[in-house]
């Protein structure tokens, strides 16, 4: 591996000193070879690999009026809440008084929840998404639950501000179970 | 039967061919590789399935880092001339109209513009700037600066996107939207790293249908 063909001179001595064998001209490339992979090695970890993407969101414009507003029907309505420490929170339909379908998940299983609804509903056109951040989580959430819809296939959904009910709501249920991260 | 005297070969075999490829592949490799420009602003944007690779040309990039600062930024030194003159006689903020053309980004306060242009380029670091005023509603100047860039651009739509930091709160990103939906833009795209498609979804059985994604 490590010897060097020292054919480039110094092997002329003078006359009376006779060397048996003529060295050939070639040089031996490993060296050479090993450091050009060593190098190729180097840019290939350092080439950034994954270009950014971006996904798109259409926002719609505000309606002025209540009564421009579109309605949705309340069967086919799955609400998502967005709390803190990724803990996510949704009810179907329309919340009520006592707050008994107001459920507690995670990014992991809300996708199942999601699926669920999906199937459930009776016309596909009828199936909208509400989505409510508080003003806990972070943008990270947002594109994950927003990225779930494209997942699934959500056509209809909307980010919605949320209420002052949620709110409480969602700070009760984080003090009843601590949040457990993912 | 005596076999043939192979003649004595050497274990040593020509590198050269080797060596050719290695360099050949390392001389690509060096060729496209393009190295990250250290940025001045510390983003890590979430991923997310989207395919489709963010615009390049055109754009109007809005970012907002961890602490929820916002930044602008765009490609077209015209547009930002026209920002400048426009900021120059409507506020009388006395910019610099040629550093305002050459910044990379803007973060500051209407008010702290004409010092943040005084800081040189590699200085400005976004960890250490004020970035645009949003979270106060009544005084959200990234919705002056939208307009701005709206009537520059005179009814042309520049690409508009948005990148956000992971731990970034939820009032920041409503902000910046509340900023574009006030200024018509009611389109734009989120900067983000792509992942997978999970298996078993709904969108990956339309994917492995042959169906084309609507972006």
């Amino acid at each position: 591996m490590a010897e060097m063909d020292t054919s480039g001179g110094g092997h002329k001595k003078g006359p009376g000193v006779k060397k048996g064998k003529k060295l050939s001209t070639r040089v031996d490339l490993t060296p050479m070879v090993d450091l050009g992979f060593l190098l190729i090695t180097f840019f290939i970890f350092t080439t950034t690999m994954s270009q950014a993407t971006a996904m798109k969101l259409f926002l719609p414009k505000d309606a002025d009026k209540p009564e421009d507003q579109n309605k949705a029907k309340q069967s086919g309505v799955l609400t998502i809440l967005l709390g803190k420490d990724n803990n996510v929170f949704y009810y179907e339909g329309e919340l009520d008084n006592s707050a008994s379908n107001f459920k507690s998940s995670n990014f992991k299983d809300i996708r199942t929840v999601i699926i669920n609804k999906k199937n459930s509903v009776h016309e596909l056109k009828d199936f909208v998404v509400i989505l409510k951040p508080s003003e806990e989580c972070t943008y990270k959430n947002v594109v994950d639950i927003l990225d779930e819809m494209t997942i699934n296939v959500c056509t209809r959904y909307a980010l919605v501000d949320i209420s002052a009910v949620e709110t409480t709501l969602i700070k009760k249920s984080e003090e009843i179970a601590p949040p457990t991260g993912q | 039967m005596g076999r043939a005297k192979l003649p004595r070969k050497s274990t040593s075999i020509d590198m050269t061919a080797m060596c050719d490829v290695a360099f050949l592949l390392l001389s690509f490799f060096i060729l496209t590789t393009k190295f990250k420009p250290s940025e001045a602003i510390a983003v890590t944007t979430p991923k997310s399935v989207a395919a489709k690779v963010a615009p390049q040309k055109d754009i109007v990039e809005v970012i907002f880092d961890k602490d929820g600062k916002v930044f602008l930024t765009m490609d077209d030194e015209q547009i930002k001339e026209t920002i400048a003159n426009t900021l120059n006689s409507t506020r009388n903020l006395n910019l610099d109209v040629r550093a305002f053309k050459k910044a990379l980004f803007f973060g500051a306060p209407f008010s702290g513009m004409a010092a943040f242009l005084a800081i040189p380029e590699e200085q400005r670091k976004g960890n250490k700037l004020p970035g645009i005023p949003v979270l106060d509603s009544t005084n959200n100047e990234l919705t002056a600066w939208m307009t701005l860039v709206r009537d520059a651009y005179q009814g042309k739509k520049p690409n508009l996107l948005l990148k956000g930091d992971n731990l970034a709160k939820y009032p920041a990103f409503k902000s910046v939207i509340d900023a574009f939906k006030k200024n018509d833009f009611l389109k734009f795209q989120m900067v983000t790293n792509p992942e997978p498609v999970p298996t078993g979804t709904d969108l990956w059985k339309k994917t492995m249908a042959g169906e084309k994604r609507e972006e």
